[in-house]
This record gives structure tokens, C-alpha cells and sequence, in this order.
């Protein structure tokens, strides 16, 4: 079985500052991660490779973005990936969710894929898009917010997911608790952080890794129509963009404790709140 | 495509084992708003099996027009079902703007259905306008983890689609809908077949949550990154409990794991508006600000002066939230016990 899992390199968006003065994002300084829920993604097929036969399973990784990206894909490959494709392009950049799931889909069909992973959504952007749409281009079925995977015994007499068509068990989460759902590969899966406690990098990959280089992939790799990816692809464009001005006619209370608790509950008493 | 050949604002109007969810009500109020910006009519579209009884509630709720689509495949939501039905309603009708609220049904479907389309997709808005120019949809939503707010358009691809998380946006009130107009109703049977379903519900869970649903409490005691561990988050339960409120918490609590994800405010938990909401430890990122921005009074209690939740707050007391909590349980307590 070939498993994909799509990742993206994003900023640690806990440590985005504002500029007061322009507005503007601060990115100097910022750390780059891979995304968490994209790790989570990961964990799971590395799991699913690590509990079938030897080398039964396959995991690719996948990642559109700059050259810069590759370092997660390294990150993946020393997790124990076992090859790592960075899709990047000039023709790709500006993309919305739309062009960009039309992007990866592209690489996808390029691929062997039994089972597509990727994260539910990007701290960046938190759109929760990109899987869902690229499962629709394939033709593919989804399961959202993924909690827990198990492949099904007796589908062809398949042994931990060693065969292709094989039947998914496979748990997601809803408002009320989770339902548990059945579908057959090929499918699209997004995780979410409850779905496991990703592994850290070791050494012994690390060192197993050293010798398996990134590939690059450009436009020219696949067959995408330029008119459907990048800018010119996009349906959505950003208007403008501000920092917000969250703005009240608060008063400030400086008093110690006690005094500071008095001023508070009788402000609640005088606005009949208690 | 044409875009003149598009017309009207819908709504996907979520039910759940024949309740329809509040986040359709606030979106049906909101399609009435935009409404009036275009000139043009409000549509709810509800999916489901048996569920036309409940089209009432959207005409109620002030929908112009509701357009039921029953069907047995369609009792339980899943993706293919969903999608097929909603995408083929579109394609025959063509709205100018279709709304969907941001559940975790809506953020399933809602890309799903913006992609067979192959039409821009906004997630997450939390302000819609009509450009009085263009006519176009501008959807506000924060980016960057909520650090920057970026207005988006979609102005060549139709529907222009955007998903709004529940409790953004008001739900209407009894007065909105005029009392005169009857909005119609119109059940349509989808072409849909059992092999059209490529992945089946085998089992169904309701987890008993303990947590109460901070969206209804009208008292919110919040704890972020200031508090330090989960064992202080006792102060703020003694704090909402004086106040017969629940404890919310900031993304970096819950992720820290000393609070529930369902106790979460903010643009990826839950948005609030309570009567009061208290801000301890917690510095205000405009991702937290987004979940929290609409409550009636906002009190903020933390070290630093500059946090910008202290600007965004009623009462800024800047102090120790260790020293200033417990002071303010026992005020409270003593002006409710006298």
C-alpha cells in the first residue's frame, strides 16, 4: 500500500507579531515548523507502515511551497518517510485554497496513492480546505477530522494494511463525540492532534535518511493547466489586510488587590450585573 | 459563465436529528441583511429526511423562500450525499452567494462542494458586506492565526461561498421577520442512489460531555498561558461559580492541555458573547480577541499593562491574577450574600 501525506511548512504563528505602526506581519525571527496537524498525518502512515511486513507499506511526502520548505520534508524523511517531494513553481505562487488543492491533486496523480493523508488545517491559515478539495479533483472519498484509523481484517484477506482496497475503520470527530465510519481505499483522510502523539526525529533515521535526497518537482512535472493554478488560478483574492483595532473606553485600575477587587465588584453592582 | 445569471443569497440551513442548528438561524439573518444591500431574496436550503416540518422555523427566522430537499440518504450527513444534492441545486439554480456555518459538517462539506463547483471558498468569516460598488461579497476573516484580519473577494466565480462559525454573527430576534410575509416552501425529491454514499456510518457516539457550552453561559471566566498549570484553574472556578458562570480558556491553555478544547474561545473554539467575560492570564491574541469580542462587558486581569486585551477591556486591572482572583470571589460572594 502507497500512502501520501501532504505536509506544510508554516510559521510558528504563536510567535507573529504585529507592527503597530504598519500593520503588518513581523516574519523576521519567526520559527518555521512543519504543521502540526500535518504531523499528526505523518505519525499515523508511519505507524501503519511500521505495524505491516516488511516494506509492505510506502510513505511518500508531499509539500508545494518554497525552497525553503524542504527542511520539513527533511524533518519527515528523518521520522522515517521514505521519500519527499517538494512541489514548487513560480506558476504556483499566489494560490488560494482552490488552486492549490488543483496543484496537489496534479502531483497526486503522478503518484501511486492508496491512501492520501494530510492535516486538517494549517495554523496559518486554519481554512480546512485544501484536503477536502483535492479529494473532490480525484474523485476520491474523505473522512474529516480523523481521530483513529484501523484497517479492516478480511478485506482480501489484507494483513494490517498490506493490500491494496483494503477496507478503513476509521473514527471522527464530531460536535456530540465521533462516529465511526467505513470506507475503502482509495480515500482522503485529514487528522486531527487527538489521532496520536507524533514520534521525534532519531538518529538512527536521521543517519538511514542522510543518503535520500528531496526530489523537486516544477509545473513541468505535471500536467496541470497554468490558467487553473498559482494567481490566475485563484478564484479568492485578498482586498486588504489590517491589524485589527480592538478598541474600547475601558478604564485602567492599578490598586492593590484587594482595592483593585472592590473598584471591579462595585462597577458589577452599579451595572446590576451581581 | 455569466455572473448576471446568478441571483439570490442562500443559506445551508444544518439540521441534526431534525433540530435545526442555531448557526442556521444566524446565517438566515444575516442573508436577510445582505439582502437588502443586493435587492435581492434570501433562500434556505434543508437537507435531510422527514425534515420539512422545520421549514418553518427558517421562514420564521426570515427566509424568503425555503427549498426542502427530502430524502431517506439524506438522515445522517455524510459527505458524498450532502454534496451531490447541494451542488446539483446550485447548478440548476445558480445563487449568487451560498452561506454555510463553519461546524464540523460545514467545514466537511462546504470545500467539498466549492471545489466541484470550482468556486472560491472563504473560511471562517466574521464579516460580510456587500461592496456598493461591485455588488461582490466582501468576506472578512482573521489570518495568520488570527494576527491580521483580511478582507476577501470573490468577484469572477459564482456562488461566492463563505463559511461563518456559530455565534459570530446574531441570531435574529422575533422582530426581524415581518409578520405579514409567508416565505414558500418548496420540497424537491434529489437524485440520489445508495452507491452514490462511498462511505458508510457504521456506529454513532454521543460523548457525554461534562464541560457546560461556554456559547450559552452568560457569566466566562477565561484562563490563558498566565496561569501556569492546570491545578490553578481552580481560582477561576471559584471565581464563576460566585458569578454562576463556566471557565473558558485561550488557545495556549487548551494546547498546553490544561483545559478542554470545548472550553476554547476564539476563532478556531468557540465564539461568545456573555453578559461578562473575565480575562485572567491571557494576553490577547486577535484569535482570542475574535471568540470574545462581542460579549456585553469585558474585564482583563494580567501583569502587563500592554497586553492588548487590556485595551480591549471594560475594566483593565493590571495586577496579579494569583492575588486579584481570589479578592474578587470573596467581593463577589459578600454582595450577593447581602
Amino acid at each position: 500500500m502507497n500512502i501520501v501525506v501532504c505536509v506544510k511548512q508554516v510559521p510558528d504563528t504563536h510567535e507573529v507579531k504585529i507592527d503597530p505602526k504598519t500593520g503588518t506581519l513581523i516574519r523576521e525571527g519567526v520559527p518555521s515548523i512543519m504543521n502540526p496537524d500535518d504531523k499528526n498525518a505523518l505519525e499515523e502512515a508511519l505507524r501503519m507502515k511500521d505495524a505491516a511486513s516488511d516494506s509492505a507499506i510506502s510513505v511518500t511526502v508531499v509539500s508545494m511551497g518554497p525552497p525553503q520548505a524542504e527542511a520539513v520534508l527533511r524533518e519527515a524523511l528523518c521520522m522515517g518517510a521514505d521519500r519527499a517531494i517538494l512541489v514548487g513553481d513560480r506558476a504556483f505562487a499566489g494560490a488560494d485554497t482552490l488552486a492549490t488543492s488543483k496543484t496537489l491533486a496534479a502531483v497526486m496523480r503522478k503518484l501511486d496513492y492508496d491512501l492520501i493523508f494530510a492535516g486538517r488545517q494549517a495554523i496559518d491559515g486554519d481554512t480546512a480546505q485544501v484536503g477536502p478539495e483535492m479529494a473532490e479533483h480525484l474523485g476520491i472519498p474523505q473522512v474529516t477530522y480523523v481521530e483513529k484509523v484501523q484497517v479492516e481484517a478480511g478485506a482480501s484477506g489484507a494483513k494490517a494494511g498490506a493490500a491494496p482496497g483494503a477496507r478503513l475503520r476509521v473514527t471522527r470527530a464530531t460536535e456530540e463525540g465521533h462516529e465511526e465510519v467505513l470506507v475503502g481505499t482509495p480515500v482522503l483522510l485529514t487528522a486531527i492532534k487527538e489521532l496520536n502523539q507524533p514520534r521525534y526525529m532519531n538518529i538512527a533515521r536521521i543517519f538511514a535518511s542522510a543518503s535520500t535526497s528531496v526530489e523537486t518537482w516544477s509545473a513541468a512535472n505535471l500536467d496541470v493547466d497554468k490558467a487553473e493554478v498559482g494567481l490566475t488560478g485563484s478564484p479568492t483574492r485578498v482586498r486588504k489586510s489590517q491589524a485589527k483595532d480592538a478598541k474600547r473606553e475601558g478604564v485602567t485600575v492599578k490598586e492593590a488587590p484587594r482595592e483593585a477587587a472592590e473598584r471591579v465588584a462595585y462597577m458589577l453592582r452599579e451595572k446590576r450585573f451581581i | 459563465m455569466d455572473r448576471k445569471d446568478y441571483k439570490g443569497i442562500w443559506v445551508f440551513a444544518e439540521q441534526r436529528e431534525g433540530v435545526i442548528q442555531k448557526v442556521a438561524l444566524e446565517l438566515v439573518a444575516t442573508a436577510r441583511k445582505l439582502a437588502a444591500a443586493r435587492g435581492a431574496e434570501t433562500t434556505a436550503v434543508l437537507l435531510g429526511s422527514g425534515v420539512a416540518k422545520l421549514a418553518d422555523a427558517l421562514v420564521a427566522a426570515g427566509a424568503d423562500h425555503v427549498l426542502v430537499a427530502d430524502h431517506e440518504l439524506l438522515a445522517r450527513y455524510t459527505t458524498d450525499a450532502y454534496t451531490k444534492v447541494l451542488c446539483d441545486l446550485v447548478t440548476e439554480r445558480k445563487p449568487e452567494i451560498l452561506l454555510v456555518g463553519a461546524s464540523y459538517l460545514g467545514r466537511d462539506l462546504g470545500p467539498r462542494v466549492a471545489a466541484r463547483l470550482g468556486t472560491g471558498l472563504t473560511a471562517d468569516c466574521t464579516g460580510l458586506e456587500i461592496d456598493a460598488e461591485s455588488g461582490n461579497l466582501m468576506m472578512t476573516r482573521p489570518a495568520f492565526g488570527g494576527n491580521l484580519m483580511a478582507t476577501i473577494e470573490c468577484a469572477e466565480h459564482r456562488p461566492q461561498m463563505a463559511t461563518v462559525r456559530p455565534g459570530v454573527f446574531e441570531a435574529p430576534k422575533a422582530t426581524d421577520a415581518p409578520a405579514a410575509k409567508k416565505g414558500a416552501i418548496e420540497t424537491v425529491k434529489p437524485r440520489l442512489e445508495a452507491s452514490d454514499l462511498r462511505v458508510s456510518i457504521d456506529k454513532v457516539v454521543k460523548t457525554v460531555k461534562e464541560i457546560a457550552d461556554i456559547g450559552e453561559a452568560r457569566f466566562i471566566v477565561s484562563g490563558g498561558r498566565g496561569l501556569g498549570c492546570r491545578e490553578n484553574f481552580a481560582i477561576l472556578e471559584e471565581l464563576a461559580g460566585a458569578l454562576g458562570g463556566v471557565v473558558g480558556s485561550s488557545r495556549a491553555a487548551v494546547d498546553a492541555g490544561w483545559t478542554d478544547k470545548a472550553q476554547q474561545v476564539g476563532q478556531t473554539g468557540k465564539t461568545v458573547r456573555p453578559q461578562i467575560y473575565i480575562a485572567c492570564g491571557i494576553s490577547g491574541a486577535i484569535q482570542h480577541l475574535a471568540g470574545m469580542q462581542e460579549s456585553d462587558f469585558i474585564i482583563a486581569i494580567n501583569k502587563d499593562e500592554s497586553a492588548p486585551i487590556m485595551k480591549m477591556a471594560d475594566i483593565a486591572v493590571v495586577g496579579d491574577l494569583f492575588k486579584v482572583v481570589p479578592e474578587l470571589t470573596a467581593k463577589i460572594k459578600a454582595a450577593k450574600a447581602g
